[in-house]
This record gives C-alpha cells, sequence and structure tokens, in this order.
C-alpha cells in the first residue's frame, strides 16, 4: 500500500508534470446556418494523478471536452496537448495508437460490443495493440478478476447487469495501462449503489496505479465525493476551477470500505 | 490488427447476422458456378474437338510434298521456297534422309490409289490406302472390329465402315439411325477381295507375273531407264477388320475406305498419279512419292521438323497448322463464355457492397467503439476487407463445387440423350484444377474489390457521431 499512500501524497501537493493542457481550445459545429460553439476557447491545465470533474448542465460542452482529449475529435483551434503530445498535430493513425495506449475510456452506456463475450471485450484493444494471444487471454482473466467479474468472463454484455457491465468496460479501458482514464458519465445509467461501487473503483485506479482521471457528470454531488478538483463548464465555456479539499482528505477511509476491491 | 485476430473477428461477424452472409454468399457461389460451368463447357468442347483431331492421328505427323506437286499451288511456303521446277523430288533416298533428322520416329511414303475391288463378283470403285505397322496403336483404329493386319506384308485389308455397308449393299443411312460397326463386320470379316491394279514394271522384270503374292524382286529396282510398262494385275486380299471411321474428318493416309499394309502395298508397285508427272525425271524404276508421311517422337517438335524439311526443299502439313486455327477460335468462345459466366459474379458483387453497407449501418455503434478503445481507420478497413474475403472465398468454394455438379448433371443428361440416339458418350464438361483454383481466387478478388467502398466508408466514419448515434 506504500504506492497507494505515496501517490495520494502526491496528489495533495501542487501538481508540477501537467498531463493534459488545453489551451484557448475550441470546437465549433455547423448546423446548417448557424455555427454551435460547443467548447468556446477553453484553456485548462490537469496534472498527472489528479482526478478531475468536469461538471455542467447537458449543453454545457463538457462531453466535446472529453472527446478532444481522448482523440476522438479534433479542435476547431486552439491546442491540446497530452503528455507532450499536441493531439491536432498528430495524423489519424497517431491518433489512434494515442487513443490505444495513452486512454482508456469509460461510457454512460457502457459501450460493450454485443456479439461479444467480457473476455472477447477486454481482450479487443490487445488485439488492436498486437499482442500475443496467450498473453491476452490471461490479462484478460486478470483484469476481469480485478473487477470482480472472472465468473462471468464468458458471459455476454446483454446477460449481465448495468453494474456488472460497466465493471467490464473499466477492465477494458485499463487493459493497455493507459495513463489517462476518461469517464463519460459513468454511473448516469445507474443506481446509487452501484454508481458508488463503480466510482470507488475509479478512485482506486486513481490512487493505486497514479492514473490521471478525467470524469463528465452533471451530478455535483458525485463530483464533490470523488474528484480532487472541479472544473465547471456553461455553454462551451470554462466558468469554474475549485480544488475539492473535501475529496483530497476523504479519500484514503472511503476506500476501505469498497466491495470488490481490487488487491 | 493481425491476420489470424481479423480473420477470427470477421469470420464472427459473419456468423451475427448469418442469413443476410449466407444469402450473399449464396449469391457469391452462383455467380462462380456459372463462371465456372460456362468455362468447363468452353473447355470440355475444345477438349473433345482436340481428342477428335487427335483420332485422326495426324498429330504428331508431318506430310512432306514435293513442290512440284502442283496441288499446292499458291500457298504461302511456295513463294519463298525454290521454284517447283526445281524442286527435288520425294524417292527413296528423300525419305531415308528425312527418316534421319532428328526426333523422327519414322518417315512412310503415302501410297494411294484408286482402283477397283471386286467383292461377290460384283466391282466397287474407291480409293485404297497403304497403313504402316505403327498405325495399329493409333487411336483412330481404336474401334477396329476384327483386328488389324497381320504383319506388314500380308495380303489383308481392313476397310472402312461406309465402305462395308456399299459391299453389303446397304444404303448410307441418315446420321441419326447409324448402323453397328459389328454388325456389319460379321459377314465380311474373313472373306476375300479381289484387287484389280495398275503395276509399273520395268522393261526387264523377272518372272514375277502371277497375280497373287507378288513380291519385288530387289534387282526391280536397280533397272536404269525411265521406260516402265504398265499391266493389269490382281491381288487376293483377305478382309480382316472393319474401322469405325469418317472419312471426312480425316486427313491424309485414313482419308481412304479400304486400308492395306504399307509393305504390301509397297511391293504392288501400284501405278501412282505422280509417276506419270515424273515419268521425265524419275530416275530408273525407282518409285516417286507423292507425299511422305513423317512421325515424330513428340508433337512439341512438330515445328522443328517442319522447318527442317521445308529447308531441304519440300512443302509440309502437319494438323497443327489446322489446329492454330481451332485454338483461336476456342480462345474466343472462351472469353465469351467467360464474360457471360461473370455476369452472375458481377450483380453477386453488388450484393456484397449491398451487404456490406447494411453492416456498417448496423454496426454503426461498433465502429465507433472500437475506433474509441484504439482501433485505426486502417483496422477497421482491414476487418470489412476480411469480411468481404472470407465471403467471398467461402462463395468460391462452393461456388466451384455447385459449378461442378451442374456440369456434371448435364455432363450425365446430354450423354443419356446420345446413348438414346445409340451415339457414343461423349465427355464435354472439363473442370481443370487450374480453373477451380483460379475460379476461387478470382470470387476472392471480386469480394475485395466490392468491400472496397464499404471498408473505406467504415474506416472514415466519424467516431463522435457514432457513438452519439443511439
Amino acid at each position: 500500500m506504500s504506492s497507494a499512500a505515496k501517490s495520494v501524497a502526491n496528489s495533495s501537493v501542487a501538481i508540477i508534470p501537467s498531463a493534459i493542457h488545453a489551451n484557448h481550445l475550441c470546437r465549433y459545429y455547423r448546423m446548417g446556418e448557424t455555427v454551435i460553439r460547443a467548447v468556446d476557447d477553453v484553456s485548462v491545465e490537469v496534472g498527472t494523478g489528479e482526478f478531475v470533474a468536469l461538471l455542467g448542465s447537458s449543453g454545457s460542452g463538457k462531453s466535446s471536452v472529453l472527446n478532444l482529449i481522448a482523440g476522438l475529435d479534433r479542435p476547431t483551434s486552439g491546442s491540446v496537448v497530452v503528455h507532450d503530445r499536441d493531439l491536432a498535430k498528430l495524423s489519424r493513425e497517431e491518433l489512434a495508437v494515442y487513443r490505444l495506449h495513452t486512454v482508456g475510456m469509460v461510457f454512460q452506456s457502457f459501450n460493450l460490443i454485443a456479439s461479444m463475450t467480457l473476455a472477447e471485450n477486454v481482450e479487443l484493444p490487445m488485439r488492436f495493440a498486437e499482442v500475443e494471444r496467450g498473453k491476452r487471454e490471461s490479462l484478460a482473466r486478470d483484469a476481469l478478476a480485478r473487477v470482480g467479474l472472472q465468473a462471468r468472463m464468458n458471459h455476454r454484455p446483454s446477460e449481465l447487469s448495468g453494474g456488472e457491465q460497466q465493471r467490464a468496460a473499466l477492465a477494458r479501458a485499463l487493459i493497455n495501462r493507459p495513463r489517462l482514464l476518461l469517464a463519460d458519465e459513468p454511473t448516469g445509467n445507474l443506481d446509487s449503489h452501484t454508481g458508488t461501487e463503480i466510482m470507488n473503483m475509479v478512485r482506486d485506479f486513481n490512487q493505486q496505479l497514479g492514473m490521471t482521471v478525467v470524469m463528465v457528470t452533471h451530478e455535483r454531488a458525485l463530483a464533490e465525493r470523488y474528484a480532487q478538483r472541479l472544473i465547471f463548464l456553461a455553454d462551451g465555456q470554462l466558468v469554474g476551477d475549485e480544488t475539492n479539499a473535501a475529496a483530497v482528505a476523504d479519500a484514503p477511509a472511503d476506500r476501505s470500505g469498497t466491495e470488490g476491491t481490487p488487491r | 490488427m493481425k491476420l489470424p485476430d481479423l480473420t477470427e473477428l470477421a469470420v464472427r461477424n459473419l456468423r451475427e447476422s448469418l442469413l443476410r452472409n449466407s444469402l450473399t454468399t449464396v449469391g457469391i457461389s452462383v455467380g462462380v458456378a456459372s463462371l465456372v460451368a460456362m468455362l468447363s463447357l468452353g473447355i470440355g468442347l475444345q477438349q473433345l474437338a482436340s481428342r477428335r483431331l487427335m483420332k485422326s492421328g495426324l498429330f504428331d505427323t508431318v506430310v512432306v510434298t514435293s513442290r512440284r506437286d502442283l496441288r499446292n499451288f499458291g500457298r504461302e511456303e511456295e513463294r519463298n521456297g525454290p521454284a517447283p521446277g526445281e524442286s527435288r523430288i520425294l524417292d527413296e533416298s528423300t525419305r531415308i534422309e528425312i527418316e534421319h533428322l532428328p526426333n523422327v520416329l519414322e518417315a512412310y511414303p503415302d501410297i494411294r490409289f484408286i482402283t477397283e475391288l471386286r467383292y461377290e463378283d460384283k466391282p466397287h470403285l474407291t480409293m485404297v490406302s497403304a497403313l504402316p505397322a505403327s498405325a495399329k496403336s493409333n487411336d483412330a483404329f481404336e474401334g477396329v472390329q476384327g483386328h488389324f493386319f497381320s504383319s506388314d506384308t500380308a495380303p489383308e485389308v481392313v476397310i472402312q465402315k461406309a465402305f462395308a455397308e456399299e459391299l453389303l449393299g446397304k444404303t448410307p443411312k441418315s446420321d441419326l439411325d447409324e448402323t453397328n460397326v459389328a454388325s456389319l463386320a460379321a459377314p465380311l470379316l474373313g472373306k476375300e477381295l479381289i484387287m484389280r491394279y495398275a503395276q509399273r514394271e520395268a522393261p526387264k522384270t523377272s518372272s514375277a507375273t502371277t497375280s497373287s503374292n507378288h513380291t519385288a524382286a530387289p534387282e526391280d529396282q536397280r533397272l536404269s531407264g525411265a521406260a516402265y510398262s504398265v499391266i493389269s494385275r490382281e491381288q487376293k486380299l483377305a478382309i480382316v477388320g472393319v474401322a469405325d471411321l469418317d472419312p471426312e474428318s480425316m486427313r491424309g493416309p485414313t482419308r481412304a475406305r479400304v486400308f492395306l499394309p504399307l509393305k504390301l502395298a509397297e511391293s504392288l508397285h501400284v501405278m501412282q498419279p505422280t509417276d506419270l508427272r515424273e515419268i521425265s525425271r524419275a530416275a530408273g524404276d525407282q518409285p516417286v512419292y507423292s507425299s511422305i508421311s513423317v512421325r515424330v517422337k513428340n508433337p512439341s517438335q512438330i515445328r522443328a521438323i517442319e522447318d527442317s524439311i521445308k529447308k531441304m526443299g519440300f512443302n509440309t502439313f502437319s494438323i497443327l497448322d489446322a489446329t492454330r486455327s481451332l485454338q483461336q477460335f476456342f480462345a474466343v468462345l472462351d472469353l465469351f463464355l467467360g464474360i457471360f459466366g461473370s455476369l452472375a459474379l458481377a450483380v453477386a458483387s453488388i450484393g456484397i457492397v449491398n451487404t456490406l453497407v447494411m453492416a456498417i449501418l448496423e454496426r454503426r455503434r461498433e465502429i465507433g467503439i472500437m475506433k474509441a478503445i484504439g482501433a485505426s481507420d486502417g483496422d477497421v478497413k482491414k476487418l470489412f476487407f476480411a469480411e468481404a474475403g472470407a465471403m467471398g472465398i467461402l462463395g468460391g468454394i462452393v461456388g466451384v463445387a455447385l459449378g461442378w455438379a451442374i456440369g456434371q448433371v448435364i455432363n450425365l443428361g446430354t450423354n443419356i440423350y446420345l446413348k438414346r440416339q445409340s451415339l457414343p458418350p461423349e465427355h464435354f464438361w472439363a473442370v481443370p484444377w487450374w480453373l477451380v483454383g483460379a475460379a476461387i481466387v478470382f470470387a476472392f478478388v471480386v469480394s475485395l474489390l466490392s468491400g472496397l467502398y464499404p471498408a473505406g466508408r467504415a474506416a472514415r466514419l466519424d467516431p463522435v457521431q457514432a457513438l452519439r448515434y443511439e
């Protein structure tokens, strides 16, 4: 547990190496005659190992920001630099490699592939990364065991509850050991109990693996409970950025009560 | 993504919408089947035609004629050779010279003459031709009733079917009602024919003037002087075989109705048309041949041997000349059959495009997910290519089997029909191995080409849009 303690200690201090640096980030969409400014001149910096919540009502541009960080979308202007790489300057191929190795994503609707078993879903990113078959199987088994789904390996997503699906999605997001975990309303489709379960896992990964987490949510309570920093967006613009001292202090105590805790 | 992974994912995706993909694959199969059926018909017909030509026994034979033979006037070889008057004559020494050329199996004179044959005191005028002993192994005499000549000098004849009908007084029937060779042969085998012929004889001959069992004395040939007399003679011959030959489809020595052993024919010194023409040139009693047949060891050497004989100053003809235009005809036929066969495959390829475009719409979200978790454009493209390719290979294999089956059924049906018409069964359907391979590869390539557009479209899909879409 010493590494976990260290990462907690690190995150409480001002973070020097920045994981994400958004500089005058803009993303406009054209809808017929009108231009929608989904992201409008957002400049923000996220330190390595930080747990950040992006808050805002629907249409505030929080998901657009997340997609830009994830390399799924390209900015209209401005730049996003993630671990010294300017995403706007990467080719499509390089962006795919970036998404494969640097980013893990979790979605509100889980987004597991329905025709595949959990093990196959978790293995899929390793197929794209061309990991050896034998190695892949044991890694997928381990990852599913870590989220408490070893017994459900050969089930299809439709046979599982929402919470179980989201746990599998988490296992898939982390399988290529990314430095960045991006979560888009991860508890949006879950009841509060399962939501808590998932969030505890996310926090554990943040603390144990030193992984930077950016979570999009519209639930302020959830954000205040887990995120060390809250960033508020409205109409595509940054309207607030606060450190959440409560979550920082709360972190170690809460973890001990988590069920399905990873080792 | 690696190929095994790609294949595995492609196959699993194909299994997900089994009905639609099966129907698409059936479409490809039908396309491939029609292509295979068309081409194997073309190839089969070509092989049938080649077999027919092969039966004429001239595939490995070059016919050599003198340039003095005016029948060949105006032919191309004529213009770039020596003038007909300066050309050499075909005699025994040239025959030996030709026989000693490399790769020549044998060279024998073509002895052919029209003469009268008496059967049961009725005269029949017909073309008589001499055959060497080697003709026995010739495909042309495959279906002979009775047997071939017992020896090269035996006073025996093999007669052609139509002549057998004439001897028995039967009128030639129409094609649809062909008489059985065996029934024709039965009353004729072992019977005697008396051949009346004109013998050329040098002035001071020996006493060999009896009408039967005449053998040439060797000293006859050494006698000099162009003068000789023509004597009418008779020769008793036993009918030993009836051949099922169609004289119209034949060329060269087999284009006759009665066949004699070569050595016997030579010994008879039958007056030949060339004898009159060459009367001023022939040295002594040396016979001059109208043509010489040269059998080569391997049909592939025919060209070279023809060329070297031409250099000696003779005209040549081989069946290869005839087959060349035949091959051209079949190349065009195959091309047309192939184009028609490919049409069905073209329709099937539209089916592939349709299926894959549908799959993109259906799996939009899945493509978005794959991209979000790190699939590159190339990965997505390759996955769709693999699906198209898998359908192509599977459709190709099933299609070849189907095409082969269709061919077998049609072949069987036609042969039942031929049997009813009491015609021999024919194998005019051939699916060579290269066609099997080529058809599958072709189906694969066509499928990949069909996958080009859908795969490109899937690869370009915007993941943000795809994931938003519900």
